[in-house]
């Protein structure tokens, strides 16, 4: 993709271009005109430019010819110079015309001197017209050398002065060659412009490949050298020879070599950025100035037209820059975020560089080649969970327990139950009968058990029932009760989670708790003891009876929670003995954890339910969690990079003392620190082999930044796990000192293979005829967009070849 | 809106010419009045009038007769309809069941479905007039019977709704005022045909159908379509001889796939001409026919040249007969009966032409000219529903018909639901997960699209970084262009086009649709595919009206920027997970550049720690503590086709940690490597 600045570059290109060609009169702009001697004779009294073919008749090989001069007309006309064929048939012949052997010959004019005859075999295409005609044109502007000691002169004479571009191209006439006369007539002489076609000078210059097989451009920078002993300074262009890359590089070449700023990196913008390379801020402060200004500026050199360089003076800007940086890189691509480096010498900085060159991001997906599409087979199944379930398509489920409702008897069944449980599903989706089976199971659980009444509606057959009950994916579960509005399950599609929801909707929510031993009763446990192993919190609200406010909130956080989490209240006369108990103010919350047989207690003061939610479910969370496939969600919404131990098993108890401790004495509170048990987790094995490639000994501290450029780091493995190495090895982390084992990928989810491209199918079997009726849709953007260069026709050819070379 | 009864006795034929030179004081109208009027309480008036009732609007329906379906109480004459009435498919869904189900309105009562009023598969016309009786009476329908509209003209009015009201007169004399007309009086002025002679022909409007009058008859038949069969089957038995005549050979709907042509059930004859039992087809235009009636009262075939030739007053013996030069002229034998059997007009007479609603071209100059939204070219607010907006898809797709032109109807209304309530096109937002099964589900059931093949497609409108999407179903396809003004929905961001279509080069007169290998079942040649089948087009952006008046020949939509066919099913099944699936989910992941599988919970925990962005399926569902889990079962399947690893099984010694001592060294090369990989 293109960066905007680069267009708006590119804009100004044209604008140039056009102004060239405004100044020539505007008839027959493009085309080749065909003149009779007469008009012929009057056009070169106008003083104009212009080449002139006399045509005496025409052979087959004259019309070719004559089809390049005619695409040379536009382009030429653009530099002001005529293309005319004049006709010496009709007319009584002029001195042109006249001899068999001048036939193949072309004349380039200015006024009505001569400047140049070409035989036309040297203007063999629309290129070489173009090349040598402005090649002419540009005589004394561009010095065409064919030894080292032409060159050395040219140097000589420019020292102080003016830069040079030397360019090599392999023969004249060719698209480079082109490409290199068209820059330089809009550049003119800002630059000293020497071409040569001997390899051998290069060697001389010392250009590092003597093979070239295709052109160079070499810039020296000889302006800036005052002593005639000392050589000018070179730079390579490493591109093809295109007019864009050329311009491009000439404008490189114009910026200042080192710039000094105090701003924030994240909002300049220079030249470098606009044109889709990296910029550089080398750190300094007023103490190392002058040796921090010299480094910069051989970076600059060695990085002069791939990346810009900049001295970010620290001290006089108020920058939050991470201590220990040295080096800032910002990429051209707006809104990425600039990376802090510690970077220890030069070459690092080029080598960041040369090897950060912006991947294209290619928005279409990638194209296959006929032989490749074969060799893949798209037939194969790659989505894990359909495949599975296609696996298994041949067992019989036992649905004996499971009520199927139809459109018919849906209604009666629900209401006539007091609770229920309906899954919605469809038989030839995947993900929903994958959830099937867990749902039979938990039936099967639940037997006898529970007095809910298990049902299914198989949207495949049943599609109003399920649009009437906004089902708008595959699967859906509802629990309904008597009286009471559905309850959507938003839980893991999976056995115990699911068991855990209906077993706590088994109880109101929150459940109002009567006297003051029932409290107690509820707080240990004792009152739900069945479904104290759904929920290892239970929460307890207490007010006393004057705060109805409060108390709705709470009856409506504990509504919105009810399934996840067992919540009641006390709101009697006597809550006052519960608030002196456990010496909270009331409002309140208890918090009795039942595992740990400890009860805390929150306040809560003008909370609204969704604070309530919120206050209930941070208070759910652990300090230091077991991280498991089911939680990990919850956890990663915190937004915090994770410092995992691995371990092979349970916990060690040392481990333990020294993580909590540092947890408690909230060294991590940036972090969440957390374990994942490989026995419990075994997936973490194929985490483990993602960032070391290999398994690695366990156990092992790992620090998980996903959220902030996907970095991991690893704990030394020579250092033993205390508190001190841990909070010794964060700062080092923190500090950039440390190198991340790995970086994750940031690279989005594409398809997995192509698809059948049916459409260039069709382009192949259906008659060329009709596909050419077939308006094309732009494939890049809407056609409601209005392209600003559309409404000039003129130089839509010029254009195009712009873009190619930009895109 | 109460229409203004207390003026109706004051109003006489007098004061109603007054009120439309003179224009009435703003706002005040001496006529009842109605946002919505319908003409004709037949099928499509009254499925517009259960629409419109639904959603509340203010409506009326004026028919000519007493009851609903006036048409069907005559015709067709031999009282069998060839719509199909399928009670049986062997499945529950309802949407699909009416795929199958030619003669039923769209209602919300299942009771109102036509298999409760007939067991015949092809019914008896008394049980549609029946079922549209029963229809405007449960549906508590507003409908003012025995109210022939005689008039309709224009009334401008800058405060109408569409710049101008419709004034509507009745054969009293009544004037009515509307702001939107449905026009759904069906074709029911019978096509005559002027040739000299012409007043010996009988209509089919009105020959007998008793088959005893034909005994030992010679009968010749004017015309081949539905009628000009059902008629010849009818008397098949009895005549000498049956010849039919037309200009166009014969179109089998068979072959076609148009129900409008020859249908098998009444294609008798066809069978009996070619197995050499005296009955024929003939082909001549009509044109070049006339008839003489010779002495005895029998029906002679002549030319016009030569009726033109003979004297006014001449008997029928004098006037020459192409038998008299060309001895062995096939029409050479005398008939006892000519019948005409050529179809219905739209009754374009009560019109005003300030309405300019003029008839088609070609073969559609039977139907009025109508743009793709069913909305009069010339006339903003005038609709035509029902048979009459058949010029649309004629001979293409079903909007001629009762099965068809249920949904065109529905369509419209939601085009007016927007247009004039501000109510946008029902459109439910999906997240992206749910792409490839919602289109699964609407090829599968959905009717509008099976019917309306090629004339209503399903439009799914991108989000913004597909993120989700937007599902308009049955929207009128040759209206893609305007669909953000006609729906009120925006399609900025990328849009599919659900169709159902045949192969192109399938259907014919002269097509033979039983060829050996006609079926395709190989994935990769589904563009192929020949008989019914979903096609799904991808556009980056709406295309323009210059892009859709510039289609292909045969193709529905301009040229789109990625096409996927889902393969001709013999079950019209599409939910095979191979077959049918997975190509189409290769197809919408390749045009959103997207990974659009689903994944078990554990494969998302191992993206989630592993990499920094997630597939949808784990964005949407796991991140949401949505996560699938499978059981044991389904982990194993998932383990032995690959798809899923065994993580128990990775060996949890290091290969390289076995020889010395491995930690510093294991740490030193991963450092190592990392750096390198980080450059």
């Amino acid at each position: 993709m293109m960066s905007s600045g680069l267009n708006i570059w590119m804009y100004s290109i044209f604008f140039v271009l056009l102004c060239v060609c405004y100044k020539s009169p505007a008839r027959n702009r493009d085309t080749l005109m065909e003149l009779s001697l007469q008009e012929y004779f009057s056009i070169l009294q106008t003083g104009k430019t212009s080449l002139v073919y006399f045509s005496q008749d025409v052979s087959a090989d004259i019309t070719v010819f004559l089809e390049e001069l005619k695409k040379a007309a536009g382009p030429l006309h653009n530099y002001g110079i005529s293309v005319a064929k004049v006709n010496c048939a009709e007319e009584e012949a002029s001195k042109y015309c006249g001899k068999e052997n001048d036939l193949t010959k072309a004349y380039l004019f200015r006024g009505n001197i001569l400047l140049r005859e070409f035989p036309t075999d040297t203007l063999f295409d629309v290129n070489a017209i173009i090349a040598n005609v402005l090649f002419a044109l540009l005589f004394n502007e561009i010095k065409y050398i064919t030894s080292l000691e032409d060159f050395e002169n040219i140097e000589n004479a420019m020292k102080g002065k003016t830069n040079i571009a030397l360019i090599y191209v392999r023969a004249i006439g060719t698209p480079e060659h082109r490409a290199v006369m068209e820059t330089a007539f809009v550049y003119g002489t800002a630059y000293q412009f020497v071409l040569t076609t001997e390899t051998a000078l290069l060697e001389g210059i010392g250009a590092e490949n003597s093979d070239i097989i295709s052109g160079r451009l070499f810039f020296f920078h000889c302006k800036l050298v005052l002593d005639l002993a000392q050589k000018c300074q070179k730079t390579v262009l490493e591109q093809p020879l295109t007019i864009l890359n050329i311009h491009r590089f000439l404008k490189l070449m114009d910026a200042p070599l080192l710039t000094e700023i105090t701003e924030d990196p994240e909002k300049v913008s220079t030249v470098h950025l606009q044109l889709g390379l990296p910029l550089i801020f080398i750190l300094s402060q007023q103490a190392t100035y002058e040796a921090d200004k010299k480094t910069a500026e051989i970076v600059a050199w060695r990085l002069l037209g791939k990346a810009g360089v900049t001295l970010l003076l620290k001290d006089s800007s108020d920058l939050n820059i991470p201590a220990h940086t040295n080096v800032i890189f910002k990429r051209a691509e707006e809104g990425v975020p600039v990376d802090f480096l510690v970077l220890h010498d030069v070459n690092s900085i080029i080598s960041r560089v040369e090897n950060n060159i912006p991947i294209q991001n290619n928005e279409l997906a990638k194209d296959y080649e006929e032989g490749e599409m074969e060799t893949l087979n798209l037939g194969i199944q790659d989505d894990q969970v359909v495949e599975t379930v296609y696996r298994d398509r041949k067992r019989n489920l036992p649905l004996e327990l499971i009520v199927e409702l139809t459109e018919e008897t849906f209604n009666s069944i629900i209401m006539n139950t007091s609770s229920s449980i309906i899954l919605f599903y469809a038989n030839w989706e995947a993900v929903s009968l994958a959830f099937l089976q867990s749902y039979v199971d938990v039936a099967i659980k639940l037997k006898g058990v529970s007095n809910i009444l298990f049902t299914r509606v198989n949207c495949g057959d049943w599609s109003n029932v399920c649009t009437k009950q906004n089902v708008t994916e595959y699967p859906v579960i509802k629990i309904f009760k008597e009286g009471e509005k559905p309850v959507i399950y938003t839980g893991m599609l999976e056995t115990e989670y699911l068991l855990k929801f209906i077993r706590l909707n088994g109880i109101s929510c929150p459940v109002k708790i009567v006297t003051i031993e029932e409290a107690e009763e509820y707080l240990n446990g004792e009152l739900y003891k069945e479904l104290t192993s759904y929920s290892s919190v239970s929460i307890l609200g207490i007010f006393s009876s004057n705060m109805t406010k409060e108390k709705e909130n709470f009856i409506e956080a504990g509504n919105s929670l009810k399934g996840y989490v067992i919540t009641g209240f006390y709101d009697e006369e006597d809550a006052l003995i519960l608030s002196k108990k456990y010496a909270v103010t009331l409002p309140a919350l208890l918090l009795a954890r039942h595992k740990e047989g400890k009860i805390d207690s929150i306040l809560l003061p003008n909370s609204d339910a969704k604070d309530i939610v919120q206050i209930i479910k941070s208070a759910l969370l652990e300090i230091f969690p077991e991280i498991t496939v089911e939680n990990l969600p919850i956890y990663l919404g915190l937004k915090k990079p994770l410092l995992i131990l691995f371990r092979d098993g349970n916990l060690n108890y040392k481990d333990e003392i020294e993580m909590l401790h540092l947890v408690k004495q909230k060294h991590l509170e940036t972090l969440i620190p957390c374990w994942l048990n490989l026995k419990t987790t075994p997936v973490g094995r194929g985490i483990l082999k993602a960032y070391f490639k290999h398994l690695p000994p366990l156990p092992l501290l790992v620090l998980v930044d996903l959220h902030l450029r996907g970095q991991v780091s690893a704990f030394p493995l020579d250092q033993t796990i205390n508190e001190k190495n841990i909070l010794l090895w964060l700062h080092r982390v923190e500090a950039g000192l440390e190198s991340p084992i790995t970086t994750l990928s940031d690279e989005e989810w594409k398809p997995p293979l192509p698809a059948y491209n049916f459409l260039s199918r069709m382009d192949a079997t259906v008659p060329y005829t009709e596909i050419a009726q077939f308006p094309t849709q732009n494939m890049l953007r809407c056609a409601r967009t209005t392209d600003p260069q559309q409404h000039d026709k003129g130089h839509s050819e010029d254009k195009s070849a712009f873009r190619k070379e930009a895109t | 809106m109460a229409p203004h009864k207390g003026s109706q006795g004051l109003l006489l034929t007098l004061t109603l010419h007054s009120a439309l030179t003179l224009s009435p004081v703003p706002g005040a109208s001496l006529f009842p009045q109605w946002d919505y009027c319908i003409l004709g309480a037949g099928p499509a008036g009254l499925q517009m009038a259960y629409l419109l009732r639904q959603a509340g609007r203010d409506y009326v329906v004026f028919e000519r007769a007493g009851a609903p379906g006036s048409f069907f109480t005559r015709y067709p004459r031999h009282r069998k309809l060839i719509s199909i009435n399928k009670r049986y498919t062997g499945k529950v869904n309802s949407e699909f069941n009416l795929r199958h189900d030619w003669n039923s309105l769209l209602s919300h009562d299942q009771r109102l479905l036509f298999r409760h009023y007939s067991k015949a598969y092809f019914p008896h016309a008394d049980d549609m007039v029946r079922y549209l009786g029963d229809f405007a009476d449960r549906l508590r329908l507003q409908v003012h019977y025995n109210t022939a509209i005689v008039h309709v003209t224009l009334s401008k009015n800058r405060r109408a709704w569409n710049g101008h009201f419709f004034i509507l007169t009745d054969q009293r004399g009544q004037g009515y005022q509307c702001s939107v007309l449905f026009v759904a009086t069906g074709v029911s002025v019978p096509n005559e045909i002027d040739f000299p002679g012409s007043e010996h022909v009988e209509g089919y409007e009105s020959v007998s159908v008793d088959p005893e009058d034909f005994v030992g008859q010679n009968v010749l038949i004017l015309g081949r379509g539905n009628s000009a069969f059902e008629t010849a089957e009818n008397i098949l038995g009895y005549t000498n001889f049956i010849h039919m005549v037309g200009r166009s050979r014969i179109r089998l709907s068979w072959a076609t796939h148009y129900v409008g042509d020859l249908r098998a059930i009444n294609n008798g004859l066809l069978d009996t001409y070619q197995l050499k039992s005296l009955d024929g087809l003939l082909e001549t235009d009509l044109k070049d026919l006339a008839i003489v009636k010779d002495s005895k009262g029998r029906l002679r075939i002549t030319l016009p040249v030569f009726m033109a030739k003979a004297n006014k007053n001449a008997t029928a013996e004098a006037v020459s007969l192409p038998q008299d030069e060309v001895d062995n002229f096939a029409m050479r034998v005398p008939y006892d009966r000519v019948i005409r059997c050529l179809g219905f007009t739209f009754n374009f007479s009560i019109f005003s032409s300030t309405l300019g609603l003029a008839p088609g071209k070609g073969q559609k100059k039977k139907y009025p000219l109508i743009k793709a939204s069913y909305e009069s070219k010339r006339t903003r607010g005038l609709f035509v529903l029902g048979t009459a907006s058949h010029s649309v898809d004629y001979r293409k797709s079903a909007g001629g018909f009762i099965h068809g032109f249920r949904y065109t109807a529905r369509a419209v209304h939601r085009l007016l639901e927007h247009r004039h309530h501000g109510i946008p096109w029902p459109s439910p937002v999906y997240p992206i997960t749910q792409l490839t099964n919602t289109i699964i589900r609407r090829v599968n059931e959905a009717s509008g699209l099976y019917q309306m093949f090629s004339v209503l497609a399903d439009i799914i409108l991108l989000k913004e970084k597909a993120t989700g999407f937007e599902y308009l179903e049955e929207y009128p396809i040759k209206m893609l262009a305007e669909l953000e003004t006609l729906t009120g929905r925006e399609a900025q961001q990328g849009l599919f086009v659900v169709t159902m279509e045949y192969g192109k080069n399938f259907s014919g007169p002269d097509k033979d649709v039983f060829y050996y290998d006609r079926a395709v079942g190989d994935v990769e040649d589904a563009w192929q595919s020949n008989f019914l089948h979903p096609v799904i087009y991808y556009y980056h952006c709406l295309p323009t009206e210059k892009e859709m008046a510039s289609r292909a020949p045969g193709w529905p939509l301009p040229r789109p920027v990625a096409i996927h066919h889902i393969v001709e099913d013999f079950l019209t099944d599409w939910t095979a997970p191979v077959a049918h699936i997975l190509p189409l989910r290769r197809f919408l992941e390749n045009c959103l550049n997207n990974d659009l599988r689903s994944f078990y919970a554990e494969s998302c925990f191992l993206f989630a720690l592993t990499r920094q962005k997630l597939p949808p399926f784990c964005q949407h569902g796991y991140m949401n503590m949505q996560g699938l889990v499978g059981n044991e079962r389904l982990r194993r399947h998932g383990i032995e086709s690959g798809l899923m690893e065994d993580y128990t099984a990775i060996n949890e010694q290091p290969v390289d940690q076995k020889q010395g001592d491995p930690r510093i060294p294991v740490h030193l090369t991963q450092h190592a490597t990392s750096i390198k990989e980080e450059l």
